[in-house]
């Protein structure tokens, strides 16, 4: 059998605080498998920000080893870490965080830009793609800050999609949603899943939400307090 | 999106473009100070070029004479009572064969012999002591422009005629035609028919210089067949003195170059030269200091988006080639507008600044080296104004980044 997407085996994390050191996470353990769609749930201040950070290499665990798609990456050097996190990994955040300067296509492109270092027109044509694989390919050459919220985040998800990373992490990505846009914005991310294969691990607060994923995760106070698969069949 | 620009010129493009205002302001900043620097230089360049340009009207670069008489006591020098030793007019000794030599030397522009010493010049009851100077016109004018100065008559120095300074003509009540006598402490003289004025921009050289024939000197200064000095012309004037000290070394004659024998009008040029260094250095680190501010707000305000670049895999070195490619943008810019407000300045300068008859008072202009040095100079500039902001663009963790 092929690796997993993710492997977490006693991961730690904690931060100086004054003279005394606070940990938020407990030495987690968790495996993604490749084509899995979860959910982290957990109050606010249970540590799954962090954890998504440490997941997504944009933060460095204290303790604890991480694999992705079977590649430890505690060992590498920071210059690594930040392609690697780049290619395998794609991000969806709360507040679609695009480039304000660019257009749609340009920041769909962005992650294969930065990789590759010149634009070239196949990285356009797979931006225009992507586009048009979240319903906005009329928007292509619109400025990112003329686009509305569910736009924008079809765009961050466009854009989390670019380098065809194996697993994709979002951050409350329908939190500043309206119900109607969020339930579009989250079929679109589970039909990714499943003509793409792509794993997903969704921070989300919204119950309803976390009832339509494959398996549950629930973090309380920096520990993995439940990991249940959920009932409800996939599509 | 350029095919052809990597993503750092993308990036930093765009960036100046989306903060617009910033950018023309700073961009307008640093066009400013250029411009102040470009017409500065151009000034001050054409200025000194121009007073320099004056002070050699009437003078050669390098002039060599015969090597001064020293008295050398018998017995012991410390002892002996030595009185200095008047010097009188004497010649080069073998100057032909200093002058073939001369000629062949790379630096030398021209060289003509010259024969000059003190005389009256006498015109009914007016009497007027002057320097006599023996030339070879053909030679001489090409070390000192003489025949451009001229405002009447002709440069003419046959037997039996001078060419004399404006000033003297009018103390003599003298013009074109007139006869003057010229005579020596040594008793010689000879009458002489004016055939030309001259006026070297000097009052003291329009009243004292009067240019005869090599011959003629010769004779009246019983100096026959020889020459007091030989005047030079170089190529590169600042270089006179160097070539100046070589020349005494090699030859045993004094050589004086227009830098020793104008040592406080040169010291004034030097200083200031340094003086309007330091100010091109202080306007230029006023422009540093403008980028890097602008810069810094930049890297604030975009402080989410550099942390989304480094989601997205940008390297580090990526995003301090980005911020360190704008400063050395606004920087190019700048200059480039700076030039172009210089030479409109200056074109205005030249219609204000202009002498009663409509001729410029002096030439200035913005040579297209100015240009290129100024452009360079400011992207360089620019670049490392733009260091400390892009190292913390760099050094931006891309979690607390994305948190705001």
């Amino acid at each position: 059998m092929a690796d997993p997407v993710l492997r977490l085996s006693g991961i730690r994390k904690s931060y100086q605080s004054g003279d005394s050191e606070l940990e938020v996470l407990h030495g987690i353990d968790l495996t993604l498998q490749r084509g899995e769609f979860a959910a982290l749930i957990g109050p606010s201040g249970s540590g799954k920000s962090t954890l998504l950070n440490l997941i997504g290499l944009l933060d460095r665990p204290s303790g604890g080893h991480l694999f992705i798609d079977g590649d430890e990456t505690s060992t590498l050097p920071e210059g690594e870490i930040t392609r690697l996190g780049g290619q395998r990994i794609g991000f969806v955040f709360q507040h679609h965080l695009l480039i304000p300067a660019f257009t749609a296509l340009e920041n769909v492109m962005m992650p294969l830009l930065v990789d590759r270092g010149r634009p070239d027109a196949a990285m356009r044509e797979r931006a225009a793609a992507l586009l048009a694989g979240v319903g906005l390919a009329d928007r292509a050459n619109h400025p990112a800050s003329k686009l509305s919220g569910g736009q924008q985040q079809r765009v961050a998800i466009a854009r989390a999609l670019a380098m065809r990373p194996a697993l994709v992490l979002a951050d409350e990505p329908t939190g500043n949603l309206d119900t109607h846009t969020a339930d579009d914005i989250f079929a679109l991310l589970r039909e990714v899943n499943q003509r793409e294969g792509t794993s997903f691990l969704i921070v989300t607060h919204d119950p309803r939400l976390a009832a339509r994923c494959d398996r549950i995760v629930e973090l309380v106070d920096g520990s993995i307090v439940s990991d249940r698969p959920h009932a409800e069949t996939p599509g | 999106m350029h095919p052809w620009l990597p993503f750092e010129w993308i990036a930093a493009t765009r960036f100046l473009r989306e903060g617009r205002t910033q950018s023309l302001l700073i961009i307008g900043g640093v066009g400013a100070g250029v411009a102040g620097i470009a017409f500065m230089s151009a000034l001050l360049s054409g200025l000194q070029a121009n007073l320099v340009k004056r002070t050699l009207s009437s003078q050669a670069h390098l002039v060599i004479l015969p090597a001064e008489e020293v008295a050398r006591p018998q017995r012991d020098p410390a002892q002996a009572l030595v009185q200095i030793q008047a010097q009188r007019l004497r010649s080069i000794d073998q100057w032909q064969a200093l002058r073939g030599r001369l000629e062949k030397l790379p630096e030398v522009a021209a060289v003509s012999p010259v024969a000059s010493g003190p005389a009256f010049a006498v015109r009914g009851d007016a009497n007027k002591s002057i320097t006599l100077i023996g030339i070879e016109p053909e030679h001489y004018t090409r070390v000192i422009e003489l025949d451009q100065k001229i405002v009447a008559g002709a440069l003419r120095v046959r037997a039996g005629e001078a060419v004399i300074g404006t000033e003297l003509a009018r103390d003599l009540g003298a013009t074109l035609g007139d006869k003057l006598r010229i005579s020596t402490a040594s008793g010689a003289g000879d009458t002489l028919t004016i055939t030309g004025l001259f006026d070297l921009g000097n009052k003291t050289a329009n009243g004292r210089n009067v240019y005869v024939g090599l011959r003629t000197a010769q004779s009246l200064l019983d100096l026959v067949g020889g020459v007091s000095s030989i005047d030079r012309a170089v190529h590169d004037m600042y270089g006179a003195e160097a070539l100046a000290q070589r020349i005494a070394a090699e030859t045993g004659l004094v050589a004086d170059s227009w830098i020793k024998t104008n040592a406080q009008f040169f010291t004034a040029l030097t200083s200031q030269r340094v003086s309007s260094n330091v100010i091109r250095f202080f306007v230029a680190l006023s422009a540093a200091f403008g980028i890097a501010s602008v810069l810094v707000v930049s890297v604030v305000q975009r402080a989410r988006e550099i942390g989304i670049l480094r989601a997205m895999g940008a390297t580090r070195g990526q995003l301090l080639r980005t911020f360190l490619l704008q400063g050395g943008i606004v920087g190019l810019l700048g200059s480039l507008l700076g030039s172009l407000l210089a030479s409109l300045f200056l074109a205005l300068w030249r219609t204000l600044a202009v002498n009663a008859d409509g001729t410029p008072m002096f030439m200035i202009e913005v040579p297209g080296s100015l240009v290129l040095i100024a452009a360079g100079g400011a992207t360089l500039v620019g670049v490392l104004a733009a260091l400390m902001p892009a190292r913390r663009a760099a050094a931006l963790d891309p979690v607390v980044a994305i948190r705001g």
